[in-house]
């Protein structure tokens, strides 16, 4: 999408908000768009609709290609068919989150003026993301959520839709979060931040109406967030020092090494699909996240006497969000008296292997919501 | 789950402690089969502690609350007074500080019962007495027997840690006997295994 960095294609399914959105930062969006896509039938009692939330460069589609970009879906390994999020058994909805890009209401948008919104548009949050989901599962004239379900700032949005509305979610399950971002997450975020917003072609975030893009600064900060995803064991056995097309070195700063072409790919291959005002904006979001803080610091206060059911996943070579502070999760929903499950699975493929084959986790996973649903009579 | 679990009968003598109605933590859950009895005889609300995230995965997909970590370490994560009953059945002999973990267990729960395997038992000592080797399956082999302790042991570190003895009962060829408050010499000497109820003094 080079020349149209919002898309509005027939191909995405949009449902726009009924009512403005107030938002934390105390500004209001008149008019929301939410992007969205679904899998498998609403039951009759509505109780089986299973919320999938993205993480920060993900998108709606979870469980079926994207139309826009051709790629697979993102989930594949959970959603779908006899999968862990069972499509014959639950009624999956994904959304685009606020603030992103890929249909829903961000910064690519038009703003009532007719141009982009650009960095005109509010700094939003994790609970500003929820409050617009949730705005938008009461358009579709649904109750509550059998299940909310994600990973990284997906777990994010898991975790603030237990905070946010305890009585309309049956079970939350955050995998490979954080309850707020640690120094480390926010330093690496700011690194990628500055890289666009370093890139001429950024033009103090209004590139779109000036028709250009911050291409390379976009894939700096793809190329710096992604090093976080994976294991150092991970690059290791992919790469270790192995060369790319070549015998040696070759005395230049070419991509000499496997391990620099494959993240030259990783950036580049991501500008085609994502707005740099999008990757400000929603890293943004991440950085102000910390659930806590709303009750002085304490979240086992924030989840007192809950009624969701909690399943955590974290993985062991996780240095993103790694397994403490899902741990540090755990712990406080067990000091509030929450049902509450964790389990952390060892693992070489680092932060990304929620999106990956790992037997143990889905087993696990499909245990939990097999097990609830028929708790829940689905 | 498919058919009907077969029932341990300690498991049973232990549910059989436990008040309908209780929050119940078992530490070193294995796939909770103690649990699920415990949810489906007693109703009680039950956590389990377990350090296989497999094993684990299976108590998960009973619908059991499950946290997967290490008793050792990880029962931090519980908070004070937050069960009524803390259970480490068969279980405190693989520990690496089982003094610690007993702490830890009468700090989560007033009630705490614990189930062991006694190397007090007469054939036992007579064997390491006539063969000079430890009992059981060989200790090279036996790595998941860290710890070979008595039922004179267990009593000694429970009352050093403040706790008071409920009740104890042997069991033997699979069969619990019932449980006493005295006649620890008798039990020490007699049982395979050892079920006791403990409680914060």
């Amino acid at each position: 999408m080079p020349d149209n960095a919002s898309p509005q294609t027939d191909a995405l399914r949009v449902l726009a908000l009924p009512e403005p959105l107030k938002l934390d930062c105390g500004e209001t969006l008149e008019h929301v768009d939410i992007a969205y896509e679904s899998w498998g039938t609403l039951n009759e009692d509505r109780t089986n609709v299973v919320l999938v939330c993205h993480a920060l460069t993900g998108d709606q589609f979870a469980g079926s290609p994207n139309p826009v970009t051709g790629r697979p879906a993102w989930w594949t390994r959970i959603v779908g068919p006899g999968k862990a999020v069972d499509t014959d058994r639950f009624h999956v909805i994904a959304t685009n989150v606020l603030g992103g890009c890929m249909g829903t209401t961000g910064p690519a948008s038009k703003a009532p003026d007719g141009k982009p919104y650009g960095t005109r548009f509010p700094v939003i949050t994790i609970a500003d993301m929820v409050r617009a989901q949730r705005a938008f599962i009461e358009a579709l004239g649904i109750d509550s959520l059998f299940c909310v379900i994600g990973g990284s700032m997906g777990g994010m949005q898991a975790l603030e839709w237990a905070a946010q509305a305890p009585d309309q979610v049956f079970t939350s399950v955050p995998i490979a979060t954080s309850a707020s971002h640690s120094a480390q997450n926010i330093a690496f975020y700011e690194v990628g931040r500055q890289a666009i917003m370093a890139d001429p072609d950024w033009c103090e975030g209004h590139y779109l109406a000036e028709g250009k893009r911050p291409s390379r600064g976009l894939a700096i900060a793809r190329m710096a967030a992604h090093i976080t995803y994976v294991s150092e064991s991970a690059l290791k056995r992919k790469f270790d020092r192995g060369l790319q097309d070549r015998e040696r070195t070759s005395f230049s700063f070419d991509a000499d090494f496997q391990v620099e072409s494959y993240l030259r790919y990783q950036g580049n291959s991501f500008v085609d699909r994502f707005d740099a005002n999008s990757y400000l904006y929603v890293t943004r979001a991440m950085d102000y996240f910390d659930l806590a803080s709303r009750r002085e610091g304490r979240l086992a206060d924030v989840f007192r006497g809950t009624p969701v059911r909690f399943c955590l996943f974290s993985f062991s070579s996780d240095w993103h969000y790694p397994p403490e502070a899902n741990r540090d999760i755990t712990r406080a929903l067990a000091a509030a008296g929450a049902e509450v499950s964790y389990l952390d699975i060892e693992s070489d493929k680092g932060h990304d292997a929620f999106l990956l084959e790992e037997p143990i986790y889905e087993k696990a996973l499909t245990g939990f919501l097999s097990a609830n649903a028929e708790l829940r009579g689905i | 789950m498919a058919g009907f679990p077969q029932v341990r009968a300690d498991h049973k003598a232990i549910a059989a402690r436990v008040e309908p109605g209780a929050r119940v933590l078992d530490v070193g859950c294995g796939d909770g089969a103690l649990l699920d009895l415990l949810k489906r005889e007693r109703g009680v609300k039950v956590g389990g502690l377990e350090i296989s995230s497999e094993l684990a995965g299976v108590a998960l997909a009973r619908g059991l609350s499950v946290i997967q970590g290490d008793a050792d370490s990880d029962l931090e994560v519980f908070p004070d007074d937050g069960f009524d009953v803390a259970i480490l059945s068969q279980a405190i002999q693989q520990m690496r500080r089982p003094a610690h973990v007993l702490r830890e267990l009468a700090r989560i729960a007033p009630d705490v019962i614990v189930s062991f395997r006694n190397y007090g038992l007469w054939t036992r000592r007579l064997s390491l007495i006539r063969s000079g080797r430890m009992p059981g399956p060989g200790w090279a082999q036996a790595e998941n027997i860290l710890q070979p302790i008595t039922a004179l042991d267990m009593i000694e570190l429970a009352d050093s840690l403040n706790l008071t003895t409920v009740a104890m009962a042997p069991v033997r060829g699979g069969v619990v006997g019932a449980f006493r408050k005295s006649g620890l010499a008798r039990l020490n000497w007699g049982a395979d295994e050892v079920i006791l109820h403990l409680r914060r003094a």
